[in-house]
């Protein structure tokens, strides 16, 4: 069976391969991809949209319908694995480290018990990795500046590379390496589970909303040209703003999910101990 | 671009793919597995798609080696086939 499969695996790579030979050239200016609409968007979008970045003007202008449902895919990821492992799947933790402060010894406790004194037992981690102090420094040294240059990749979308799926994926990633450099517990006392559902879910929300306050001013849906009498500029700018709008919802929806994501992952659902 | 670089970072884009395949410790398998998520990532800037290579980096060498790697740490380690 396995020389069947490795068989099947090679003829539809060869298959594949010989399909790439009726490729149009690479940087081909007759291939039909760049026939089509590429040149409207190549001459027209920077007049229409007021966005020097091409790729930022098609994917939430032009497109916009598409990058809406692209958040909501995002959305139903974080969702499933919230489902699965939080409500399906959840196991509560029957046994529990914690280490009494003063003296430095470590009790472990099985099943439920009464709350313990509070400031004199710090909880530690089951597959407990021993803090290590180069990596605590280094991860919060480096936090800040992560957190800062998600900012700028959503906000300077505009005109270079970058937007809401990049800057909001390195705003989660910086959410993750603190859970990595302290432990899962630091980062769900920051932004607790329910903020994490929903900031995911609000993030789509933003985008959605957008769409329908335009309907609701009397154009089609997502067409920001709309928001000129709300915000007070012309269409073009108002169509600029509208993509920073939308690329803010992005942002926050991706990093809501990423977050939301690890948290369950990492600690089978229980959002307790983790990695 | 110099064609050799081309070759050389797509010779390295299979042979991480290939590796990734066939290990047996599956968190090796999820760091070849960012290895070959940047080398992607430095195709897409060789030809480019700055913003592609720009999503790459970020979701694919970044985040989902992580989400990887926490799954790898809650399940096994040892791959059974």
């Amino acid at each position: 069976l396995k020389a069947f499969g490795f068989f099947i695996v090679g003829l539809t790579g060869a298959f594949l391969i010989w399909a790439t030979f009726d490729f149009p050239d690479w940087a081909d200016p007759n291939a039909p991809a760049s026939l089509h609409v590429s040149p409207y968007y190549i001459e027209k979008a920077l007049e229409e949209t007021g966005t020097s970045n091409i790729v930022t003007a098609v994917l939430a202008d032009y497109r916009g319908y598409d990058t809406m449902f692209e958040t909501t895919v995002i959305f139903a990821a974080g969702l499933v694995c919230f489902l699965l492992l939080r409500r399906v799947f959840f196991q509560a933790a029957n046994e529990r480290l914690y280490r009494h402060l003063p003296t430095g010894i470590t009790i472990r406790i099985k099943g439920e018990h009464p709350p313990l004194p509070q400031g004199e037992f710090e909880p530690i981690d089951l597959h407990w990795i021993p803090h290590d102090i180069i990596i605590r420094t280094v991860c919060r040294l480096l936090v800040p500046f992560v957190q800062l240059f998600a900012l700028y990749v959503i906000a300077h979308g505009h005109s270079s590379p970058g937007g809401g799926f990049q800057g909001g994926v390195i705003l989660g990633a910086s959410f993750i390496l603190l859970a990595m450099g302290f432990n899962l517990r630091a980062l769900v006392k920051r932004i607790r589970e329910k903020a994490q559902s929903v900031l995911s879910t609000s993030g789509v929300f933003i985008y959605a909303a957008t769409g329908w306050v335009c309907l609701l001013l009397g154009l089609s849906f997502l067409d920001y040209s709309a928001l000129a009498s709300l915000l007070g500029l012309d269409r073009i700018m108002s169509r600029s703003y509208g993509i920073f709008i939308v690329e803010v919802g992005v942002g926050i929806a991706v990093m809501g999910t990423m977050i939301w994501i690890y948290s369950n992952l990492s600690s089978m659902g229980n959002q307790d101990e983790g990695l | 671009v110099f064609w050799q670089l081309d070759l050389a970072v797509l010779s390295l884009v299979v042979v991480t793919a290939i590796g990734a395949l066939s290990v047996k410790d599956l968190l090796g398998c999820a760091i070849l597995l960012g290895a070959y998520s940047f080398l992607m990532c430095l195709l897409w800037a060789i030809m480019g798609a700055v913003d592609v290579a720009f999503t790459e980096a970020s979701v694919g060498a970044g985040v989902s080696t992580v989400f990887f790697i926490s799954a790898v740490f809650r399940t096994t380690r040892r791959s059974k086939d």
